[in-house]
């Protein structure tokens, strides 16, 4: 019904006594005509394309490109300054770390150094005085026992004087120190 | 029923009628300026206007109209490396305008009322034509009588030749038919259909108030085949320049 409903719309596209109208795009008349134009008009744009609008399109593609690419350049060029910097830094610092180390470490020589020279002298200073004082020790020592010897002369004098004998003073005296160096 | 409708909101063919804007007649020929050519020239216009404006700055970061132009620019520029090579793009101006020269022809054609230059075969045919005379031109200039190794690719066991020689020939010589027939019958079957569908609507609404809800299906038909029929213009441009291209490339490489 829908179908009957359009041919009678189709139907009444053109009055009963107009010839049938030809199927417009297999006309012959306007075929001319439009190879012409379409001869004109195809050739208008093509120049149109390849002489102006394709030459600028691809003039502003390629400076981008350029562009794009240049500043990817400089990109890399700066990315390697900046490591280059920083290596320089790293290197800088350790390198003053280093010195800082060296010098500590020759500092904390120097003083152990200092510090040994101290000691030594001290100790040098410390083994003369006890050095001096045994040699004191020892002069008195022998003092004594030089009075202690007098003594013993004296006593040994003063002895066989009781016992009434008579001892020169030389037999005395090496009398006791024989007797001394016995024990 | 007719009263309410004038006879041309039904006929669909009468959107195909070439009608005289201007006489012209040159040597007994007739050139006349007709709608035909009033609309061919609507799209050149149109299609130098959009590109002019949107190439002539130039500029580093593009404006939207821009970007559009550069997009289409691209597109093409691959399509045409992607089918005939880098060698191909001695074309691309070619293939260019004559994506663009369809692409606008056919949308165009989209707007209501508007002719679509597309659904002539004369104008297809010649386009057609124009192409496969730069193939057949260029090939035997770049290749000498090597082109015609297009119609015996070698490989193939010596009897064969016998199968693939005319088999070849047929289609290469069926290139420019099929190539003019294709967006021809494409858009010419579209808007008939186009037309069709909305006639009916309006004539069944005409038809009184039970059909309204009939009406309103073929209506939403005609969106939808509105909406294909966009597809159709877009993909109907696309597949004649590809193809441009793809027999571009057997004038560059006929040896396959």
């Amino acid at each position: 019904m829908l179908i009957a409903l359009l041919a009678e719309g189709a139907a009444h596209g053109h009055t009963p006594d107009d010839a049938p109208p030809a199927f417009p795009p297999f006309e012959t008349w306007h075929m001319p005509g439009q190879l012409f134009w379409l001869a004109i008009l195809f050739t208008t744009l093509y120049l149109a394309m390849s002489r102006w609008i394709l030459p600028k399109l691809s003039d502003t593609l390629e400076k981008r490109s350029d562009r794009i690419a240049s500043d990817l350049d400089q990109a890399a060029r700066l990315n390697d300054q900046a490591t280059e910097a920083q290596q320089a830094l790293e290197l800088r610092v350790a390198q003053a770390r280093n010195k800082a180390r060296e010098t500590s470490e020759k500092a904390s020589e120097k003083m152990e150094a200092e510090m040994a020279a101290e000691t030594s002298r001290v100790d040098a200073e410390i083994a003369k005085k006890l050095e001096a004082a045994d040699a004191r020790i020892a002069t008195l020592r022998s003092n004594a026992m030089a009075n202690v010897e007098q003594i013993a002369v004296d006593t040994a004098e003063a002895m066989t004087a009781r016992f009434g004998l008579k001892a020169s003073a030389g037999d005395l005296k090496s009398a006791v120190s024989a007797a001394m160096e016995k024990k | 029923m007719t009263f309410l409708m004038p006879s041309v909101a039904i006929d669909p063919i009468h959107q195909f009628q070439v009608s005289k804007w201007l006489d012209l007649n040159i040597g007994g020929v007739d050139l006349s300026f007709t709608n035909a050519s009033g609309f061919m020239l609507l799209g050149v216009v149109l299609t130098i206007a959009f590109f002019g404006v949107a190439a002539s700055k130039g500029l580093l970061v593009p404006s939207r109209l821009q970007s559009m132009a550069e997009i289409g620019y691209g597109f093409v520029a691959d399509m045409v490396r992607g089918a005939a090579g880098e060698e191909g793009l001695k074309f691309f101006p070619f293939v260019f305008t004559l994506f663009f020269f369809i692409f606008f022809a056919n949308m165009i054609g989209m707007v209501p009322y508007a002719f679509t230059t597309t659904s002539h075969i004369i104008v297809t045919a010649a386009l057609a034509l124009l192409v496969i005379s730069i193939v057949i031109g260029y090939g035997f200039y770049k290749n000498g009588l090597k082109f015609f190794k297009l119609f015996a690719p070698s490989g193939a066991p010596f009897l064969i030749y016998f199968l693939l020689v005319p088999i070849e020939v047929i289609s290469f010589f069926a290139r420019p038919l099929t190539l003019a027939l294709r967006l021809f019958a494409n858009m010419l079957a579209g808007h008939i259909m186009l037309k069709l569908f909305a006639g009916f609507a309006v004539t069944l609404i005409g038809a009184g108030i039970a059909y309204v809800p009939v009406a309103l299906l073929a209506f939403s038909m005609g969106v939808a085949l509105n909406a294909l029929e966009f597809l159709v213009a877009g993909l109907q441009a696309y597949v004649f320049a590809i193809l441009t291209c793809v027999y571009l490339n057997d004038a560059l490489h006929p040896s396959h």
